[in-house]
């Protein structure tokens, strides 16, 4: 540990029992790839809502030789990337990075980074509502009942009503996938396009703190987005290269630039764009500067 | 009896009985329900007669008693001693339930398609094109136009939501119907239409339905036979017309006579 550490904490701010508490959560989430297990939240300095679910699944999953990497809808440098990362700076004493291919455990919110994981990270998720059926069926007793029976149909009214709707599936973030042929889970807000990314080697662990469960998926398990057989799964995302470095594989962000309609594409994942800028890739608009 | 020995009963009621503390909700009752045929149980309000439907139909458990039901795969087989996801597969699929209030049966904040397609994709339909074809065929079938099918149940009057409610429920082809005052709640002309397609459906399904209503006229429609309830006992059963026109318990006779002449 560094010096500027608190003294006071314990390491990563929680004691020993919450994080074994913790733990027990996640090896028994990872036993049941997708099942929602309850834990004792704990108070976190931070509101609801700002990922202490994610944090309480980090602060139990960091050891100090790690090295973290916050990310915030892909980006290391928005306000709630950069106090989680602040936080655990002071009260583990990590190392931390903003470099995706460094990091040990990569805490996220809405996002799973553009580069490949390995089998060394873990991958930490925040997540807001864990349950997927609540917006369908209020009942928590009954929407365990129906978890625990396989009942699933529910789920496809869902997108079934997208449909009809809009005449597409208009879910676009959150979108309900099947883990290992057993449970159908929320995949936290991550946009769509993820989805087939999180067959992944490394390990992902989802907290959500206000809703007190921990889920989990181990390496290699098989995700299937819900889908209708005339209406198949489509991981869409804008179809435009980045703006900026020119990826056309990337997820973007839509950037207003002023008030006369312009606008630009970026990457969300900024270490991701700002390593391709460094390899000398470039896009529209980093030409026309150039 | 030859209708014994040359058919199986689809529903067989053995003794089912239920108590709410130290008070009887309802009390030994036994019948035997044959393949299409409608019976009708009727009684004033607290007499048993949902309570006796809730347990028949496994929502409530009751203290005792058998529920036999002749399931397609199996043949006959006592409901309450299934394991809880048979009792709701059968829930879904041969078994539908239309409740009194449409909006306890219906999922209000989704289409009517949706609400139909509902069931077909918790038995694993998972093409939408057909979901949707069928979901429009079955609003036809209980008379709500096609082009309603994106809107919400909400926006629907009550007699047709009650409808929507039969279509949701029927679209599975079960073969027994429980129902808990169908035609409660709505008024005199939208009840006769709704009759006249309950009594439809269930000649062209050949369903079997089991009716609870404190509503004699229904009964007389569409029930063949009547069982009457009074304190959660069966006092009176028989044939519905036999049993309205002679009824023999004092409690029939004046369930019978209370009934308004216009």
């Amino acid at each position: 540990m560094t010096d500027d550490t608190l003294a006071d904490y314990n390491f990563a701010y929680l004691d020993e029992q919450t994080k074994r508490m913790i733990r027990r959560a996640i090896l028994k989430g990872l036993a049941i790839p997708g099942y929602q297990v309850p834990f004792a939240s704990r108070e976190m300095p931070m509101p609801y809502g700002w990922g202490t679910g994610g944090v309480q699944v980090s602060a139990a999953t960091l050891t100090p030789d790690d090295t973290l990497k916050v990310i915030d809808q892909g980006a290391d440098d928005t306000t709630n990337a950069v106090s989680i990362r602040k936080f655990f700076e002071k009260t583990a004493g990590v190392a931390t990075t903003t470099r995706t291919a460094e990091a040990t455990v990569i805490q996220t919110r809405h996002r799973i980074p553009e580069d490949d994981l390995t089998e060394d990270q873990i991958l930490v998720y925040q997540v807001p509502i864990p349950e997927p059926l609540r917006f369908l069926e209020p009942r928590e007793t009954e929407t365990r009942k129906m978890h625990a029976l396989e009942e699933y149909g529910l789920m496809h009214v869902k997108l079934y009503e997208d449909i009809s709707r809009h005449g597409h599936i208009a879910t676009s973030y959150a979108y309900p996938v099947k883990v290992q042929d057993r449970y159908v889970m929320d995949p936290s807000p991550i946009p769509k396009f993820d989805n087939p990314k999180m067959e992944m080697p490394a390990i992902q662990l989802f907290g959500a703190g206000r809703e007190q469960r921990i889920y989990a998926l181990p390496p290699y398990t098989k995700v299937v987005s819900l889908d209708f057989e005339d209406h198949p799964f489509d991981p869409s995302k804008a179809p435009h290269p980045c703006g900026l470095c020119g990826a056309a594989d990337s997820y973007l962000d839509e950037v207003i630039t002023d008030d006369q309609g312009g606008r630009m594409f970026v990457c969300s994942d900024t270490d991701y764009c700002e390593s391709r800028r460094a390899a000398g890739h470039t896009g529209s608009l980093t030409e026309d500067a150039a | 009896m030859t209708r014994d020995d040359a058919v199986t009963p689809l529903l067989s009621v053995r003794d089912v009985t239920k108590r709410y503390g130290a008070r009887i909700g309802c009390a030994e009752v036994s019948f035997d329900l044959y393949p299409g045929e409608v019976m009708g149980i009727v009684g004033e309000s607290g007499s048993g007669k949902s309570t006796l439907l809730n347990c028949l139909a496994g929502h409530v458990p009751p203290d005792g008693g058998k529920v036999i039901f002749d399931t397609r795969a199996e043949g006959p087989r006592d409901t309450l001693s299934m394991s809880e996801p048979e009792r709701r597969m059968l829930g879904r699929t041969d078994w539908a339930f239309v409740h009194q209030h449409a909006r306890d049966g219906l999922r209000m904040g989704v289409s009517a398609g949706g609400n139909v397609g509902e069931r077909l994709m918790a038995v694993g339909a998972r093409h939408y094109g057909d979901i949707r074809d069928k979901a429009i065929d079955w609003l036809g079938r209980v008379e709500i136009a096609a082009d309603r099918v994106d809107d919400r149940p909400t926006a629907f009057s009550g007699g047709m939501q009650q409808r929507l409610q039969i279509a949701r429920n029927l679209v599975t082809g079960p073969r027994l119907v429980f129902m808990d005052e169908p035609t409660g709640g709505l008024d005199v002309s939208v009840q006769a239409r709704l009759l006249d397609l309950l009594r439809g459906l269930v000649r062209d399904m050949g369903l079997s339905a089991i009716i609870v209503t404190h509503d004699l006229a229904v009964v007389r429609l569409l029930a063949h036979r009547l069982m009457v309830m009074k304190d959660g006992h069966v006092v009176e059963t028989g044939l519905t017309d036999q049993v309205l026109d002679d009824p023999q318990h004092a409690y029939t006779q004046l369930l019978v006579s209370s009934v308004l002449q216009v």
